[in-house]
């Protein structure tokens, strides 16, 4: 346990030591960081006094002197069971770090870049610049700053105009515990231009149970009428503390889907915040989150309108259990000139035990007109209607329990576009309830919630 | 004779003058295409051809299977077989797509003095039609594009058109916002519509979906005026060299 | 008369030696409210003595509330204070001025009518136009009043129950709505003019749904209407009030109680269409609407289910509610509620959950139109005992064109943990883009409006009886005329 002065010290301290290490780093990028740093430094880690973090205490991370984590050795064996295999390219960073050892990269034409950041900065600067550091806002959120000023390693891809990358890019990032605690800050940058369509899936593993705080920022920039989708899953150990910032910058007909699946860790953040800068673009984010023993799993979502015309759609299911605490924060801004908004907002949870707990708070700030939003949230525990149903067709208790758990867990899954990683995350959300391996493949519980329809 | 026949065209949208002069002739069994920059009122061509009240003609005149379409209301110009897929589908709650669908066919039927059709007959008309946009039946029976996705909001219109069979379709930018799987569905679609008695204008910002759907002739709408026509080489054209080119060949040929 | 009535009457002859005996023959009392109007009313309906009593009790009470001021405020309507010593309690029921054919009615109400789909007959009847014998609408009546009888149900209006039934009128009058309940309960129950009385004795389904189209010396709709309907045990009885034809009283305010009584079993479904005067299109006039309705479930597994239509009143008050005693009881709330030009609307229902595994279900729809202001205000409570409650709310709200609004109080109070609550609202728009959309597909813009508003209301037309339905559907189609566009 530290103070805030010691922790102030102690990040002033690393941030100096890690000037050496980023010294070959362009200049804008080092400006930039000493900025983010600077405003770290000012505002200091956030607490339940903040709007924005009332329902979630991170004193476990504020109260903790993290070192920063350096490049650890992991063998292929040790990697085989933490990520998902079958994707021809896959990106492996160990502690935030790129290991080009562990990775496989297929070969892309049509000038599709796909890289290591730190590489692209060291091969190829002006093609960051542009982008980097110009989306994610280091004024608000002081975990932002912090990525910011650790700017270091992530994944850097670009597509360029028109063209069409059709089998998903996989990013492992293997959080490795130390003998002390210790921090890592990835940063990713996805850059697809104009009419071009690439998915990207992020995966957050952990070797082992210790400590650690992995502080992660994606900005992912979409051009006119370009198409991406983006997964992000979260299954670090028992002693991680997981935050991250999807930032999402959309122009003119643009469509963007982001998926995310929370499953380990012990306090996970993650935020998203789309702006809906070019007319007619549309975003949709569709959540999972798992919690049980006393995780803690914050869900927080700012999705701006910026432009007349525009589409977006928040789904989020939650199941909890033991003395797990899920939170929902859904801000919606329409700004002005955002006439024809179309903002939906649907957050819905199972409590499985008396202790478990949700707090959901949608709140929309609408400043235009002519806008359509609706949002709805339901805390419950099961529908008596469906056990009793799948019951009477013989089922034990138990099992009709989890088989309808997973039917609301395939909820989030069935939104999923890609067959690939649905399918993986299906095996994913099985193997967090046992009892429900019994029912692999999605045939059952459709059927059973289809029958349950017309029996009404 | 041809089905639809503009001439100098010229509209307002709030007493701002966006059409400033259109000529353009399409013939049965054409398919044409409109590209342009955003503002140069490619859409506000396509709501003056649906006849939507807020837009206001000051000149010219169309005719539309040989007759006035500056005459007629928006229902009336429908039935007389012109379509438009929006670019914005709306959302119209309480009534479901099977019903809406339906009592648009029947109220073109009726117009056209043939009888109307019953929901039996119709039923599998309709079901037809979504297999071909790849379109899941569960949607027959939500309100109209209620929780539609972008993409499917613009398949629904593609269904609708399929079902209502239109003489003159207007697709207006049917492609924006739309991945490539689904813009291939969407193609799939408006293709299997074409014959030598029907006719399309496609409006579009990208040049991608006239590689899926290839037009006779595209044209180039510039500040409420078409610069330039030609045939599918010219969208290739100016996909490359965008639309400022048009703009100074324009002014080029002032000279 | 009786010689209960006779002795009042000397009694009160006495008393109006001094200046008020002559209007005891006028038609109506003199403006004003006080203790001898009260008794005056009693007296020209010949009611017992109880009745009398339980009058001047409301009466004094609503004096007291009165004098303090304590007119509710707390409803979004607005309007200009009521002057209650300015308005006359009571007239004598008007003999209609008899038209001898439909040409003398007036040709905007004819035209009404005529859209409204409503047979010639019935409009003649509407319009006061002399009946003529061949007509059978007095047969129909003596059929109906027949079959009632056979079966046993009391259908009369409500000064014959005090005069004819008063066990079962003290019994349960005031039982679920106390005089102390609020204002304009408390103004209502001390000068009711008439409403209906029901009772449907054990085990009777009501073998056809009553009207008060058919009760028997139907007048013209009282100001201060006052309904009792009890279902005994296994009984099952609809009821419908009022007509989709515009109604006009010079009489601006409007306070009516009605109360249900379900036991063991029994069901009671009441519908209303109410489309009285609402004001001309600058929001002048119109009739103000201040109803207290409210059902008891008593019953185990009784059932009480309001359903309503309402499109006219200048400002509407009320909150059909259910008190769910009875084990497995079900309360049902549906409503369409209309605003346009000026109206104001602030309704909404109650639904107080009491006993164990009790259900209630409110749909509300509300479209607003012009400059009308409708406010949806609906409270859930579920208290302590009432062990496995559940509650489906689903309160949407229309709006037609950018000067109207809606607004929506929701009140939830769960105070059992295995209570189980689903709310869901929405707020929609007509405007210009779907009307368009559904022109460029081939729909008119009228059958547009039409179809759009419908389908709105399905859920709720459907609860309604068939002709009610049908009536109602145009109801709305007409009030919305041009509304739109």
């Amino acid at each position: 346990m530290i103070t805030a002065t010691q922790s102030s010290e102690k990040y002033s301290e690393i941030f100096d030591q890690f000037g050496s290490r980023t010294a070959a780093q362009p200049h804008w990028l080092q400006t930039l960081r000493k900025e983010a740093f600077a405003r770290f430094a000012e505002t200091g880690f956030p607490t339940t006094r903040d709007e924005d973090w009332r329902f979630t205490n991170i004193s476990a991370v504020s109260n903790t002197a993290f070192e920063l984590a350096g490049i650890e050795r992991v063998s292929k064996e040790q990697l085989m069971p933490l990520g998902i295999s079958g994707f021809a390219t896959q990106l492996v960073f160990i502690n935030g770090l790129f290991s080009e050892k562990l990775s496989t990269l297929a070969t892309y034409g049509k000038g599709v870049k796909v890289a290591s950041l730190a590489a692209q900065l060291a091969s190829d600067p002006a093609s960051v610049e542009p982008h980097l550091g110009k989306y994610l806002n280091l004024q608000r959120d002081a975990f932002c700053a912090l990525n910011t000023a650790f700017v270091e390693d992530g994944i850097y891809i670009s597509v360029p105009q028109g063209v069409v990358v059709e089998e998903p890019i996989y990013a492992l990032y293997v959080t490795v515990p130390g003998a002390t605690p210790q921090m890592n800050h990835p940063r990713n940058l996805i850059v697809a231009e104009k009419n071009s369509q690439v998915t990207v899936v992020e995966d957050y593993v952990s070797l082992g149970d210790g400590v650690t705080f992995s502080n992660a920022a994606t900005e992912l920039i979409a051009g006119d009428n370009a198409s991406v989708q983006h997964y992000m899953i979260v299954r670090e150990g028992e002693g991680s503390n997981n935050f991250s910032t999807l930032r999402i910058q959309q122009g003119r007909s643009a469509n963007v889907a982001t998926h995310s699946l929370l499953l380990g860790g012990s306090l996970i953040r993650n935020n998203v915040h789309p702006v809906l800068a070019g007319e007619g673009s549309e975003c949709l984010i569709n959540g999972l989150f798992m919690a049980n023993g006393r995780q803690h799993m914050d869900n927080y979502m700012l999705v701006e309108h910026a432009s007349p015309h525009c589409d977006s759609r928040q789904f989020y299911n939650g199941i909890l259990n033991g003395n797990s605490h899920g939170v929902f924060h859904g801000r919606i801004i329409v700004h002005k000139d955002a006439q024809k908004t179309d903002a939906k907002q649907t957050n819905r949870n199972l409590l499985l035990s008396d202790d478990a707990q949700i707090d959901t708070k949608p709140q929309l700030e609408i400043y235009a007109d002519d806008v359509k939003c609706t949002h709805g949230a339901t805390i419950g525990q099961f529908d008596d209607s469906a056990l009793f149903y799948l019951r009477s067709r013989g089922l034990p208790e138990s099992s009709a329990r989890h088989l309808l758990l997973l039917a609301f867990a395939n909820e989030c899954l069935d939104r999923m576009h890609s067959t690939q990683v649905r399918d993986h995350l299906e095996k994913l959300v099985v193997g967090a309830l046992p009892e429900a391996a019994k029912f692999i493949g999605k045939r059952s519980a459709e059927g059973a919630e289809r029958n349950l329809e017309e029996v009404g | 004779m041809s089905l639809l026949e503009i001439k100098n065209l010229h509209a307002n949208v709030n007493s701002n003058e966006i059409l400033k002069g259109i000529d353009l002739t399409v013939n049965p069994g054409e398919v044409h295409s409109i590209m342009g920059p955003n503002g140069s009122g490619k859409s506000t061509l396509a709501q003056v051809l649906a006849r939507r009240e807020s837009y206001d003609v000051t000149d010219g005149s169309i005719t539309f299977a040989g007759k006035d379409l500056l005459e007629m209301k928006a229902e009336d110009a429908a039935c007389e077989g012109l379509f438009m897929a929006f670019q914005y589908p709306v959302e119209i709650p309480g009534i479901s797509n099977a019903y809406f669908l339906r009592a648009a066919l029947n109220a073109i039927r009726k117009y056209r003095g043939e009888d109307e059709m019953d929901a039996m007959d119709f039923l599998p008309l309709l079901k037809e039609k979504m297999r071909l946009l790849e379109m899941d039946e569960r949607f027959l029976n939500r309100p109209v594009n209620e929780g539609f996705s972008g993409g499917e909001k613009k398949r629904n219109e593609i269904v609708q058109m399929a079902v209502l069979e239109p003489k003159l379709a207007v697709l207006d930018e049917t492609d924006s916002g739309l991945d490539i799987d689904a813009l291939k569905i969407v193609a799939k679609g408006v293709n299997a519509m074409r014959n030598k008695n029907r006719s399309m204008i496609l409006v579009t910002h990208y040049q991608r979906l006239l590689d899926y759907i290839v037009p006779d002739f595209v044209h180039v709408l510039v500040n409420g005026r078409i610069v330039k026509s030609g045939g599918p080489e010219l969208a290739l054209e100016l996909e490359q060299k965008g639309y400022s080119w048009t703009e100074s060949e324009l002014a080029g040929a002032r000279r | 008369m009786s010689s209960t009535v006779n002795q009042i009457n000397d009694l009160t002859q006495q008393e109006y030696k001094w200046g008020f005996i002559t209007s005891i023959d006028e038609d109506r009392l003199p403006p004003g409210l006080n203790e001898e109007i009260v008794r005056a009313i009693s007296i020209k309906k010949g009611e017992p003595e109880f009745m009398l009593e339980w009058r001047l009790k409301a009466y004094r009470y609503w004096a007291s509330l009165e004098q303090k001021h304590a007119e509710p405020t707390w409803a979004n309507v607005k309007y200009p204070p009521i002057d209650y010593q300015a308005l006359s309690y009571y007239s004598a029921p008007k003999q209609k001025k008899e038209l001898k054919s439909l040409d003398e009615v007036d040709p905007e109400i004819l035209d009404t009518y005529t859209k409204l789909g409503i047979p010639l007959h019935e409009q003649k009847l509407l319009a006061g136009v002399a009946v003529d014998a061949v007509f059978d609408s007095v047969s129909v009546a003596t059929t109906f009043k027949a079959k009632l009888a056979e079966a046993g149900v009391i259908f009369c209006s409500f000064s014959e129950a005090v005069k004819n039934h008063p066990d079962l009128v003290k019994k349960y009058l005031g039982s679920v709505v106390p005089h102390t309940d609020n204002f304009f309960a408390a103004l209502n129950s001390a000068v009711f003019s008439d409403g209906s009385f029901v009772y449907v004795p054990k085990g009777v389904r009501c073998p056809m749904e009553l009207s008060t189209y058919f009760r028997i010396n139907a007048q013209n709709t009282g100001q201060f209407e006052r309904t009792l309907i009890i279902a005994d045990e296994g009984a099952y009885v609809s009821y419908l009030e009022g007509c989709t034809a515009p109604i006009r009283d010079e009489n601006q305010l409007h306070a009516a109680v009605v109360e249900l009584i379900a036991h063991d079993n029994a069901t009671i479904k009441y519908s209303t269409v109410q489309n009285w005067y609402p004001g001309d299109k600058e929001g002048k006039g119109g009739i103000y609407n201040f109803v207290t309705k409210r059902g008891a479930a008593r019953g185990k597994n009784s059932k009480i289910s309001w359903t309503q239509v309402e499109t006219g009143s200048a400002i509407t008050w009320k909150y059909p509610s259910c008190i769910l005693q009875g084990e497995n009881s079900v309360g049902e709330f549906y409503s369409v509620a209309l605003t346009n030009n000026y109206q104001q609307a602030d309704t909404g229902t109650k639904m107080i959950h009491i006993g164990k595994n009790t259900k209630s279900t409110v749909v509300s729809k509300g479209i607003s139109a012009g400059h009308g202001q409708n406010t949806y205000r609906g409270m859930v409570k579920i208290l302590k005992g009432a062990q496995g409650a559940r509650n489906y709310t689903q309160c949407d709200s229309l709006l037609i064109g950018d000067k109207c609004g809606a607004h929506t109080f929701p009140y939830i109070e769960v105070k059992n943990a295995s209570a189980r609550m689903e709310h869901e609202a929405s707020t929609s728009k007509i405007g210009e883009d779907q009307i368009f959309y559904l022109q460029q597909r081939g729909i008119s813009k009228e059958e547009a409006v039409s179809m759009i508003i419908n389908g709105f209301c399905k859920a709720v037309f459907k609860e309604l009886p068939m002709e009610f339905a049908v009536e109602a559907q145009k109801l709305l189609s007409i009030s919305l005329e041009g509304s739109v566009g």
